[in-house]
């Protein structure tokens, strides 16, 4: 082997290393959802089966957690979403008296650690008397997933032409009709990357969620209430399932894009 | 979708202004761009908008335009005042600097934009787009996207979404900035054509000079937010009223002196010359008078007349430039290279002659 050929693949193999670094904990889990565990714990691997996809709703509650947080995350990040862009289009087309806060104030979430904004909403619910459940759940969710949105909208925004909105308005169309027909078509990949992104941050949620759930168990709650006495492979499938829809929703606006951009 | 109809569509037809600029102004903070200015433009008419940058040419576009709001002033267009309305209430459509074509839609549908806001589909639809793309040569594009095309082609799409709304007014704000050279001086001449044949106003805004002079029938020459002069591009050559026009406009040699008659200038050196009355009318004290470079003969034999050392000279083919140091200042002389062998040597001596008729008489320079 000469040096030539380490030189030129040592980038190669350093970076396999490193994805598998990165993948190889999925791909457990992956492979143990089709484990046939003896003991109640899914940690050594006895045999193939494929009835815990069959049966994924076979442990008592798991149902209703996945749908449970599956509902939470498909609201609230619609919401956060739709918020979210609205703010982004503020905050990046007009000066205002406090522009900055606002800015700030945003970015405040993704850098909080979240066990603080868990403590601190639990706190907020407290005094205020609300019941913990559903509502507080959503309003966590939405909370924390509008930084998100907004900082991806923004991004789209910031090189956005404004001489387009210009020539909409100045070829007949009033502020709602040039919105809907130049300003929303070209931001929307952003806003629909915006919406998988909170709708993941959502779905597997446990700090803040676990301090304003109450009585509701969302799936990462049931997880870590299973957790303690038993790790049932259906926790594997479903995790796998949350992992392959949003892999997939991903590369799907990917492809999307760049046919968009080709035929473009 | 219900139609928005141009407010202005219901003005009488037979205002003999398209548009008029009555002491407008617009101040950004404490910045004035443009600085209380009026105007009339007639209609039909291709007009320059002139300046260097920052002279509030654009500015003035947009205010026309309705994107940019005036801090005083009325804009009136077919004799109504639009100043407060919005751009989508005004019966005027924008050629962009950058085009601003949608990405996102096809050359059609680009085009159509403007018709269907106002509620046309159908047949006349597809046969007004069709017009309006064969009219800028670009029929049978409709089906691309935007960035399928070449520049020259995005431009020729931008003129042709704007002109397919028959607007009173087409604005066009640099829109050959882009392009190069040679497709430059090939839109010019389009451009010209297609505003003959739809018979449109056109107001054009540029820094370049020759292009308007090439475009335009009036120009308009626009500094530090106010207008300079108006008038037909010979008109702006052969009498520039300012110094900022006399220099803007191609090269002037301008000459300090004193008024001393009804058609005479005494200059620096003691030298006098003649000058058309007209020039002088109004005028006391000091002046600058001026003659372009081309306008200067070799030689005696004319009215006015100036000798000095020639300091510098380039040949450029069709003609040789001269810089003569002369007791008046530095003159610039072109001479048609119509001999050969006629070349002058660096500090030869020359006399030079013009004839009054082709001087022009300009304020006198601040600080002199």
């Amino acid at each position: 082997m000469s040096l030539a050929f380490v030189r030129r693949h040592v980038l190669t193999v350093w970076s396999l290393f490193f994805f598998g670094y990165l993948l190889l904990p999925i791909a457990v889990v992956a492979a143990f959802s089709f484990n046939q565990p003896r003991g109640r714990f899914n940690f050594t691997w006895e045999g193939f089966t494929w009835s815990n996809w069959t049966h994924w709703n076979a442990i008592p509650g798991i149902q209703s957690a996945v749908e449970l947080s599956l509902e939470i995350a498909l609201i609230a990040s619609i919401l956060a979403t739709g918020l979210g862009t609205l703010m982004a289009l503020a905050l990046v087309r007009y000066g205002f008296r406090g522009r900055a806060t606002t800015n700030f104030i945003v970015f405040l979430p993704l850098s909080t650690p979240e066990i603080v904004l868990g403590a601190s909403l639990l706190t907020l619910f407290l005094n205020f008397s609300t019941p913990l459940g559903f509502w507080t759940i959503l309003i966590a969710h939405v909370m924390f997933c509008v930084s998100f949105a907004v900082v991806t909208v923004k991004a789209r925004l910031v090189g956005f032409d404004r001489h387009l909105e210009e020539a909409a308005m100045d070829l007949g169309a009033n502020e709602w009709t040039t919105f809907r027909k130049v300003t929303l078509p070209l931001i929307a990949p952003a806003i629909l990357a915006a919406l998988l992104l909170c709708f993941a941050i959502s779905v597997d949620d446990f700090v803040v969620t676990y301090f304003v759930a109450g009585p509701r168990v969302t799936f990462p709650i049931f997880v870590w209430g299973a957790a303690r006495v038993a790790t049932p492979p259906q926790i594997n499938v479903i995790g796998i399932g949350f992992f392959v829809i949003a892999v997939t929703a991903m590369l799907a606006n990917v492809v999307l894009q760049n046919r968009r951009a080709q035929r473009a | 979708m219900t139609a928005v109809t141009p407010v202005a569509d219901g003005a009488p037809a037979t205002a003999e202004y398209d548009i008029r600029l009555i002491g407008l102004t617009k101040r950004f903070d404490d910045v004035v761009a443009v600085d209380n200015i009026s105007l009339d433009i007639d209609r039909g008419h291709f007009f320059a908008l002139l300046g260097p940058s920052g002279c509030g040419k654009t500015t003035t576009l947009r205010m026309i335009g309705g994107f940019e709001e005036p801090s005083e002033g009325r804009i009136e267009l077919g004799g109504v005042d639009v100043a407060r309305l919005p751009p989508y209430k005004r019966d005027v459509n924008t050629v962009f600097q950058s085009y601003a074509l949608f990405p996102h839609l096809s050359i059609f549908e680009n085009v159509a934009f403007g018709l269907k806001r106002r509620g046309i589909k159908g047949g006349d639809l597809r046969k007004r787009v069709g017009d309006a793309l064969e009219l800028v040569g670009l029929a049978g594009l409709d089906r691309r996207k935007p960035r399928q095309l070449s520049g020259g082609q995005q431009q020729r799409i931008a003129l042709a979404r704007a002109l397919v709304n028959r607007p009173r007014v087409l604005l066009l704000d640099e829109p050959l900035g882009a392009l190069d050279l040679k497709l430059r001086k090939e839109m010019q001449l389009e451009l010209k054509r297609i505003q003959h044949e739809v018979g449109i106003t056109f107001v054009h805004v540029t820094h370049d000079q020759e292009e308007a002079m090439t475009m335009a029938d009036r120009i308009v020459i626009m500094n530090g937010g106010h207008i300079e002069q108006v008038g037909e591009p010979s008109e702006l050559y052969e009498q520039p009223r300012t110094p900022f026009v006399a220099g803007f406009l191609g090269v002037s040699n301008l000459l300090s002196g004193t008024i001393v008659g009804d058609d005479r200038v005494k200059l620096q050196d003691g030298t006098e010359v003649r000058v058309p009355t007209a020039a002088l009318a109004g005028r006391q004290g000091n002046v600058q008078i001026g003659v372009r470079p081309e306008k200067l003969r070799i030689g005696g034999g004319e009215e006015n007349s100036l000798s000095g050392t020639v300091a510098e000279s380039a040949y450029i083919g069709v003609s040789t430039q001269y810089i003569l140091d002369t007791p008046a200042g530095p003159v610039t002389v072109y001479v048609q290279n119509d001999r050969l062998g006629a070349q002058v040597a660096n500090g030869e001596r020359l006399t030079l002659g013009w004839s009054p008729d082709c001087t022009f008489v300009v304020d006198a320079q601040e600080d002199t």
